[in-house]
């Protein structure tokens, strides 16, 4: 077995978990719930070992770095921190409906990492600006932000759509939407998830600050990618002072988590692939 | 209200926070989208010059350095040192308050609190409460109290400051980058091998900084991978002052060289086509370096020895091996092939050389010196862990009341959290439940 297999192995399991959590909570299947977790936790498990072959390989063909270097490497490793993030929010809240809105995002970043042509999947070396353990530190801590955010998103639609049809008030939807936990307590995990992600994502610009420093003695020069990601913390620090300051909660919060989080798509994705940057790596 | 408290007011509202923050990010836009610090004309050919002209009244084309982007910052840190100013005061008064003062009345009132009669007299009770507490890392005073004792314990008080400590290392970080800015530069040169500079040329004006101290480049190289890519450029630096050696390292990208608070990164290269040759006489260890261009003689003032490059192989813009034409007193020419930057010893009609050979190549250097980056990373540190106390911490309180009433022993337990208030509950009732025993 080698990295590309496990990997592309893990595309499909977290496709079946998707539909596990799906099933569990559009049929009301609650004694499929411990299965669909371990068959989660098994999917990743086979994740963490793909992506520590693909690290042994990388060492192999001697270029030996930690998967974290391109467009492919930290889609898989987002993938991963959201699956991570989900199951520890599940095993710390005992909440497994929100799985159906939290997996399928660890899905589709897989899928997109797997079958997309705008970027290669080889372990390439690494050029000389990016042989620094303070890119591990960044990367990893970035993305651990993210992953917040992005289960931060799922509880943020969920919080919308029983908002929506309670305020509707149709009885079969609600009746659905009633396994769902209740608003107040969807509203405080999207707060927590926030500032969890809120933690992370300041460290992960703060890493980035000091290696750019290293690397060319600038700690920050707005190029997009950094600009971005301040954009997106600003987001963030609204959102906090809105709800802490001035008691913002419910609709208003669940929105700034869904602005958040297109900010924080548009700081990985759109600023690589639209603006042009420092940052380019993620194109080649 | 009168006038100057109206701004005081202005200034202390987290409403002007929110709008300062707002106006930020969505103005933080404008310079990922527009190129920034082009020169004029590019933005009249991109743009068209009605458009070019506008740009230039707004400072767009340098819009994180305009004066209303500055500007916001500055309400920022304006809003940030008034909001801390105004609120301080009383988060510190809970941090020092003496607890034990709170009014029963108050303790009688709050939202988590039990009562139960004790089967011991008042002090027993208090003992076997006050050990309990303790066991469970709950160290406790007391004091007399509205006839009856009143036992006080609390945890992490100090995390209250932890906004503060965010909302100031901002402030400090702030500080650094303006320490940065007036009294560092960021500047480059490009330093042939061999040769040494004493000044560098900053980026902005192009204008000339005298180092204090001389650098030269001694080598550089560039390190390939098996399919041609840059593994890693490589420069030996060494810093001398009155000609003498001071410093030595060898720099790559992530490594610099720091010298009295001047760094230098590897930031380019440009080859040339000349070479670096050397050649020692290994009796007499008399070595000769000299610059040759391909296919010129380097001539020994007083001596036989003559040589040069004859020959070269490249790969693109760099040479791969290296054919080294060397003449002595002996009257007879050799040939020679090395690779690139190779050493070899030869045997030349009876006498001993060692031979180098080398494409040159001047090492592009960025070079930084700004003082104020341990302030800011002073910043960084005390953000984290402002972020860590005020995210993860809370200040947790305990009162419990004894008294006697009607021959009976009434205990009152009362707590709070400024934070996270679900698990305070949690750990309260376990607490109850653990000393009602
Ligand atoms: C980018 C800038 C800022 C950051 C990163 C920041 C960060 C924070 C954080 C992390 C908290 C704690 C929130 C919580 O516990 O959920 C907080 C609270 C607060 N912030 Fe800020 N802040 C910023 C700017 C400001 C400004 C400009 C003001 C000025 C009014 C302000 C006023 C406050 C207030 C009043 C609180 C509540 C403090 C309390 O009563 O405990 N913040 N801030």
């Amino acid at each position: 077995m080698d990295s590309s297999q496990l990997l592309g192995i893990t595309t499909f399991t977290y496709l079946f978990s998707s539909i596990l959590y799906a099933v569990i909570f559009i049929f009301r299947a609650k004694s499929l719930g411990p299965a669909t977790t371990v068959f989660t936790s098994i999917a990743l498990l086979i994740q963490t070992i793909g992506i520590g072959l693909r690290w042994q390989e990388s060492y192999q063909i001697g270029i030996g770095h930690a998967p974290l270097t391109n467009m492919y490497e930290s889609l898989v490793f987002f993938a991963w921190t959201i699956i991570a993030f989900y199951l520890f929010l599940e095993w710390k809240y005992k909440i497994r409906t929100i799985g159906a809105f939290a997996v399928p995002f660890a899905f589709l970043a897989m899928a997109y990492a797997s079958f997309s042509t705008e970027f290669s999947k080889e372990i390439s070396p690494l050029i000389p600006a990016l042989q620094s353990n303070w890119l591990i530190a960044h990367v990893v801590t970035c993305f651990i932000g993210y992953a917040a955010f992005t289960v931060a998103t799922g509880l943020a639609i969920i919080y919308l759509i029983k908002n929506s049809s309670a305020s509707r008030n149709s009885t079969d939807e609600s009746t659905l939407l009633a396994t769902l936990p209740s608003l107040s307590v969807i509203d405080d995990l999207t707060h927590k998830s926030m500032v969890f992600g809120f933690l992370w994502l300041t460290v992960g610009i703060i890493t980035g600050a000091v290696w750019a420093n290293s690397a060319w003695g600038t700690y920050w020069s707005w190029d997009p990618k950094e600009t971005w990601s301040l954009i997106t913390w600003f987001i963030y620090a609204i959102t906090l002072h809105a709800r802490y300051t001035r008691g913002w909660g419910g609709k208003r919060i669940a929105w700034l988590a869904i602005l958040g989080f297109l900010s924080v798509l548009f700081t990985y994705y759109g600023v690589n692939f639209i603006l042009s940057g420092l940052h380019s790596y993620g194109s080649s | 209200m009168n006038q100057s408290n109206s701004v005081w007011a202005f200034f202390a509202s987290v409403k002007l926070a929110l709008v300062t923050l707002f106006f930020l990010a969505i103005t933080s836009i404008i310079g990922t989208v527009i190129p920034q610090k082009e020169t004029a004309q590019v933005y009249i050919d991109t743009y068209g010059q009605n458009t070019a002209n506008l740009f230039q009244i707004f400072s767009i084309p340098d819009m994180y350095n305009s004066w209303w982007f500055l500007g916001l910052l500055a309400l920022l840190s304006a809003n940030l040192i008034v909001c801390s100013i105004e609120r301080f005061p009383a988060a510190w008064a809970i941090i020092k308050a003496d607890n034990l003062a709170t009014p029963l009345k108050r303790l009688q009132q709050m939202r988590l609190r039990r009562e139960w009669t004790s089967a011991l007299n008042v002090s027993d009770t208090e003992a076997t409460l006050a050990a309990t507490l303790n066991t469970n890392g709950w160290k406790n005073q007391s004091r007399q109290k509205d006839s009856g004792r009143l036992l006080f314990s609390q945890k992490a008080p100090m995390s209250r400051t932890g906004v503060y400590i965010v909302h100031i290392s901002i402030l400090i970080i702030f500080v650094g980058a303006i320490i940065g800015e007036m009294f560092g530069y960021k500047g480059s040169v490009m330093l042939p091998e061999t040769q040494s500079t004493e000044q560098i040329y900053t980026f902005r004006t192009n204008e000339a900084i005298p180092l204090g101290f001389e650098v030269r480049c001694d080598l550089f190289e560039i390190e390939l991978y098996d399919n041609g890519m840059a593994k890693a450029y490589r420069s030996e630096l060494t810093v001398l002052e009155n000609n003498e050696i001071v410093r030595q390292k060898t720099i790559v990208v992530n490594d610099p060289l720091t010298y009295k608070g001047v760094t230098f990164y590897q930031s380019s290269y440009q080859p040339y086509q000349s070479f670096v040759v050397t050649v020692s006489d290994m009796t007499s260890a008399k070595k000769i370096q000299a610059i040759l261009p391909y296919q010129q003689q380097h001539v020994e003032p007083n001596s036989d020895l003559r040589f040069g490059i004859i020959n070269a192989k490249t790969a693109g813009q760099s040479v791969t091996d290296i054919k080294l034409w060397l003449k002595d007193q002996s009257g007879v020419s050799g040939n020679y092939w090395l690779s690139d930057g190779e050493q070899k010893i030869i045997e030349h009609e009876g006498t001993t050389y060692l031979i180098a050979a080398k494409q040159m190549y001047a090492t592009g250097l960025q070079i930084a010196k700004d003082p104020g980056v341990w302030t800011v990373y002073v910043g960084f540190t005390l953000m984290i862990i402002g972020l860590l106390m005020a995210f993860f911490m809370s200040h947790r309180r305990l009162w419990i009341h004894i008294r006697e009433e009607d021959g009976k022993t009434l205990v009152l337990m009362s707590g709070s959290a400024n934070k996270n208030r679900g698990a305070f509950e949690k750990t309260f009732s376990a607490l109850a439940d653990q000393v009602q025993k």
